[in-house]
């Protein structure tokens, strides 16, 4: 969680230079969700996700010097530098793919689920998805085809209350996003996305339950975006949320209270946690050197990898 | 010499189908109906009675969800082949086509493909009106990353499906209603027609007719009418909308200097429009008329006969372009009326 905090401060930090010619939709104050699910995933497991997608790319374990250099469109980047902050890719991390297009990923990753329950592997597929995407229509039909079939998928849905700076209230007849999976049956539950533990050991639970074949579940993850919905910057001068309401949120920093619970248990000195931030802070300077000193991609590059080539 | 014998278009499709899944074991089949008593017009069922339910899903009626299920199946080692009734289904699940099967190799920077085939009827059929009969391959044909395939008799139906569900890339594969019934010779081993290749069906010299899908058929009667008055004209059966066999069509015009576009779409910003351009683009200084296109009117589909009957171009029409584009007169097209439908057709509605 740190990790991915630190990543996203950089990115933040270095976004004014206007080296990073992409929209970035940042993860601060979501890293719970991300480390706590993808905490229980083999590399072999199929992550999808939306354009908010840094923090579970990085949780999946995907390339970080890739992924500041396709922020950077070089084509050193995971992407080769054609798509960009929306749409990272490290499939050899099982971090399949994101789309911009809010909630174009959820059938896919049934897809996904699919594949697996014909082969009977017992992996498991996850997708990230926000409240807004629960709105859309692919949403319900995608839960009752994994509902059906009983596919080994993990909707993890990250509730942070608005789509852009709409909040739910106004979007959604019933607010328990939760509930939606009674419809088909499934199983559901709402989590406290801030608390890491709590995500760890419910969702932990969720995919040991889909690997032995028992079907699909619905988690509502209630968390917070502590910064704007797109760029580095803080928000509540917008005027679509109460500072009150984000210092709640702050107060439940998934980082901070883990720290605190650690600190205060003695499993964590400040020593050990100025050594990982130092380890850190080098680990992501380096990727940004790697970022700054790749090439672009030829201008030929335009018109490569539109098909893929025939094995034959 | 290979075993070949007479199948019908339909037939072709159903053994392209069971060939290619006995080929692959995984590959899947999944649509509205698949395993139902008619078996998409017999399309599916053989597959069906063979591979069971396991390999031949039945689907809800969740256009998006399954084209989007079909993409993650494709990219997790599941070759996916879908089916649609009607081409207008495809369009509920167009983001899923457009925004994500079409991007997903380029925006990854090429790290993973997606195998999905996606088979829709299409055209006039018995009064299918204005929802059951659109034809959308223009529209798709725009967008880079996909490939469209429009196979016009049993051979190549059953060929140019092997080629869609051996090709890495999304393929649309568009049939006409009125092709299922149509007989050809069709090899019983399996066997693949390239993509992107265009076919001379007829050779003639006077005028050329591209034409698109049932509108090869139209075009074929045509050129009987034409030779019988003198006029030769060469047939090319695009066979592909993209990528679009553009080096055999100005073969075609550079020998003949004149041009008919036949399709089965409107004119307007149609994919006979693409044709029309690129041939003006590459070949303008061997043209010695303007292209003429023979396209459906810009309205729906009406769904009465008499209607319908006005609505659709036949062969008649490309009779009349021809003779127009040949004596350089330029007299209104006007065409008798043939009866509605046509006497064989007896299916698929």
């Amino acid at each position: 969680m740190l990790r991915i905090r630190r990543v996203e401060e950089a990115i933040a930090q270095a976004y004014p230079a206007k080296e990073m010619r992409c929209p970035i939709h940042l993860s601060i104050g979501q890293e719970a969700t991300a480390v706590g699910v993808c905490s229980h995933l083999q590399k072999e497991d199929h992550l999808y996700s939306n354009h908010r997608c840094h923090a579970h790319y990085l949780a999946k374990g995907g390339s970080l010097p890739k992924m500041i250099a396709e922020l950077f469109g070089r084509v050193t980047g995971c992407c080769q530098g054609k798509g960009g902050s929306m749409h990272l890719s490290d499939p050899e991390a099982g971090m399949m793919g994101a789309s911009a297009l809010v909630g174009g990923t959820i059938p896919i990753a049934v897809g996904s689920a699919l594949s697996f329950s014909l082969d009977r592997n017992a992996l498991v597929s996850v997708v990230f998805l926000g409240d807004g995407a629960t709105e859309e229509g692919v949403f319900f039909e995608s839960l009752n085809f994994a509902a059906l079939k009983k596919l080994p998928v993990i909707f993890a849905c990250e509730n942070n209350g608005y789509a852009t700076y709409s909040a739910q209230y106004k979007r959604q007849a019933t607010l328990n996003i939760c509930d939606r999976a009674r419809a088909f049956g499934m199983a559901h539950d709402q989590i406290d996305g801030n608390d890491v533990e709590s995500v760890s050991v419910k969702s932990g639970l969720a995919i040991e339950r889909a690997r032995q074949g028992k079907g699909p579940i619905l988690l509502e993850l209630r968390t917070c975006r502590f910064r704007d919905h797109v760029g580095p910057e803080p928000d509540t001068h917008l005027g679509y949320r109460e500072e009150r309401e984000l210092e709640q949120w702050r107060n439940r920093c998934p980082i901070t209270r883990l720290e605190k619970q650690l600190l205060s248990g003695n499993t964590l000195t400040e020593a050990i946690r100025a050594q990982w931030l130092d380890e850190i802070d080098k680990e992501i300077s380096q990727a940004f050197e790697f970022a700054r000193a790749s090439s672009f991609p030829g201008p030929k590059e335009v018109l490569t990898d539109v098909y893929a080539e025939s094995p034959n | 010499m290979p075993k070949a014998r007479i199948k019908k278009y339909w037939e072709a499709i159903s053994e392209a189908t069971v060939q290619a899944m006995e080929m692959n074991p995984r590959l899947i089949l999944m649509g509205e109906g698949v395993d139902d008593p008619k078996g998409c017009f017999g399309t599916t069922l053989e597959a069906f009675h063979r591979f069971g339910s396991a390999r031949v899903i039945e689907t809800p009626l969740s256009e998006s969800a399954m084209t989007g299920i079909g993409i993650g199946a494709a990219i997790s080692g599941h070759p996916c082949l879908m089916v649609h009734l009607r081409n207008e289904f495809l369009l509920l699940g167009a983001d899923q086509v457009i925004n994500h099967a079409a991007k997903w190799h380029y925006m990854f920077g090429g790290q993973t493909s997606v195998p999905l085939t996606i088979r829709c009827i299409v055209g006039r059929g018995w009064g299918q009106a204005a929802q059951h009969s659109q034809s959308f391959h223009g529209l798709f044909a725009q967008v880079p990353g996909l490939k469209v395939i429009l196979p016009s008799s049993p051979y190549d139906a059953k060929g140019l499906l092997i080629s869609a569900i051996r090709d890495p890339n999304p393929v649309i594969c568009i049939e006409h209603r009125w092709l299922y019934e149509k007989k050809g010779e069709v090899p019983d081993d399996i066997y693949s027609v390239p993509i992107g290749k265009a076919s001379v069906v007829t050779a003639g010299c006077h005028v050329t007719c591209v034409a698109i899908s049932h509108q090869v058929h139209e075009a074929q009667v045509a050129e009987q009418h034409l030779r019988r008055d003198g006029i030769e004209m060469e047939v090319i059966d695009i066979r592909s909308a993209r990528p679009l066999d553009i080096v055999t069509i100005t073969n075609s015009v550079r020998k003949t200097g004149r041009l008919i576009v036949a399709d089965i779409a409107p004119a307007f910003g149609g994919f006979s429009a693409e044709i029309c351009a690129a041939v003006s683009e590459l070949s303008f200084a061997e043209l010695k008329a303007p292209p003429l296109r023979i396209a459906l009117p810009e309205a729906p589909t009406p769904g009465g006969p008499t209607l319908e009957n006005q609505y659709y171009p036949t062969f008649e029409h490309i009779i009349q372009a021809a003779k127009r584009l040949v004596s350089g007169k330029h007299a209104r097209i006007s065409v008798e009326r043939a009866p509605s439908p046509s006497p064989e057709f007896s299916g698929p509605f």
